[in-house]
């Protein structure tokens, strides 16, 4: 005797009531919970003490001078700004308004076009230099001073050691040698 | 007349009489100041009043001697911590600033005799263990040479230390924040610290330190940079007058490339904790078991 297939529906029902509405629920709240974490993580991460960035004393804000400028993003050579000579991964780097935001010049720009302050830098850098970026978070790259302890650190911003138009280290004259043994100086 | 003989219990007598009158008499005639560092206790042995008193004198002392304030402390070790020192051997560049710096911070003497604590060595590419051919007195007019890297050295706080083990009057002991520390009152200046170190990581004031009044840093401590006196031993002491209270040494603030690394071997959290677990870090001469707490690596 074949059974009609309203009578099968209560059997089907039993087995979504008891096996797998208990397993649906916790999904679909798990799954809720990950979407409230996403939306309510910070963009951008944490911050970090730094020290004020080393710019050239007058310079910022930049808006005091380019507020009623004209922009133009046409690769040249400058009549201000004589002084800077990029030389920072030329195939990539070409020109200033990959990192320089062209309409608010008292900003940088990420990749993915978010504005970030010039004490932010530091993610701009992180960008191609992932790894190093990470070292830095942790305290292993770069230098830090004052206070390891207590929240009185300060992390030297990349730009604090790493000139960005012109990051290769210049070699440095060192300091003298020790004296000798026998020298008159270290002698009685 | 009968030639009276002098006898052997005569002769005593005349000699304990003359060396008590003697030492009696110095004593006598030394300061009270001179009297109390004569009968001072050894440094461990002392209660807080005892420490107190003798860092009054020795601050008096030194207004005297050099006619500027210092401010002498005698603070403890933090509990839960143990210090460690990282150093990045490939940015490293040899400058020496950190000697200078170290110079600086801790009132070495500056010449007659020179006493830096920490050498930077000069070691070819590919010639990490061939340390007999370091060189450190390189002078070239620009630093970092091509085909040589650099590797300061200084006292590496051993946990296991051999030159506490030889010091024939406990007069340098290792605290418990790991530092290795050397009592200046104390100290005899045998030197056998000195040959029983095997990173010649100790110094030593051949005659008194010399400094000119605008070069004395005045925030000192008992242990660490406090005015040493001739004949007597010291060493890199971490700068325990500034990482006691939580500040990095002279030689980590000195660094131009970030090489130097410093944190509390017990904080899970630190920097030198971070780079021990993702860096190749090795220490100097491990096979003599002296467990330094020393740790070189390379980040790239």
């Amino acid at each position: 005797m074949a059974e009609s297939p309203a009578s099968s529906l209560p059997f089907f029902r039993i087995i979504l009531r008891r096996l797998m509405l208990p397993a649906v629920i916790p999904l679909v709240a798990v799954l809720l919970a990950g979407m409230a974490a996403a939306a309510s993580d910070k963009k951008g991460g944490e911050e970090f003490p730094v020290p004020p960035p080393p710019f050239t004393p007058g310079i910022f804000p930049c808006s005091s001078c380019h507020e009623g400028m004209e922009v133009n993003t046409q690769k040249r050579e400058l009549g201000e700004h004589t002084h800077i000579t990029l030389r920072h991964a030329p195939e990539v780097l070409t020109w200033c308004f990959i990192c320089h935001d062209a309409k608010n010049r008292d900003k940088l720009h990420l990749v993915n076009g978010d504005l970030i302050d010039f004490t932010g830098s530091y993610r701009l850098c992180g960008q191609c230099h992932g790894t190093n970026y990470r070292d830095w978070k942790a305290g292993i790259h770069g230098k830090r001073i004052g206070y390891f302890a207590g929240g009185r650190r300060t992390y030297f911003l990349c730009v604090n050691c790493h000139n960005p138009h012109d990051p290769k280290f210049k070699p440095l004259k060192p300091e003298p040698p020790p004296f000798r043994p026998l020298d008159k100086q270290n002698g009685p | 007349m009968a030639h009276k003989r002098f006898t052997r219990r005569e002769f005593l007598r005349t000699l304990a009489v003359a060396g008590a009158s003697g030492a009696a008499f110095s004593l006598a005639s030394c300061t009270k100041a001179e009297r109390e560092q004569f009968f001072q206790k050894h440094f461990l042995e002392m209660t807080e009043s005892e420490k107190k008193q003798t860092v009054k004198r020795l601050e008096e002392r030194y207004l005297e001697q050099y006619g500027l304030t210092f401010s002498v402390s005698a603070q403890g070790a933090t509990p839960h911590t143990l210090w460690g020192y990282g150093l990045d051997l490939s940015r490293c560049i040899g400058c020496r600033r950190c000697v200078y710096g170290c110079v600086r911070e801790n009132n070495l003497s500056r010449h007659n005799p020179q006493v830096q604590w920490i050498r930077v060595l000069r070691l070819k590419k590919g010639n990490l263990t061939n340390l007999e051919q370091a060189e450190d007195y390189y002078n070239p007019p620009e630093v970092p040479e091509e085909g040589y890297f650099y590797m300061p050295v200084q006292c590496q706080h051993c946990e296991n230390p051999p030159c506490v083990k030889v010091c024939p009057v406990h007069a340098t002991w290792k605290e418990p924040d790991g530092l290795v520390v050397v009592d200046y009152n104390w100290c005899i200046g045998c030197r056998y610290c000195m040959a029983a170190c095997p990173y010649r990581g100790r110094t030593f004031n051949w005659s008194e330190p010399k400094l000119r009044k605008d070069e004395w840093n005045t925030q000192v401590h008992y242990l660490g940079n406090r005015p040493r006196i001739r004949n007597v031993v010291d060493k890199c002491t971490f700068c325990i007058q500034r990482v006691r209270n939580g500040r990095y040494p002279a030689c980590v603030e000195a660094c131009p490339t970030g090489t130097r690394k410093f944190g509390n071997l017990l904080d899970p959290d630190s920097e030198i904790r971070y780079l021990i677990d993702h860096k190749r870090v090795f220490r100097l001469k491990e096979d003599l078991n002296t467990e330094p707490k020393f740790y070189y690596f390379f980040a790239e």
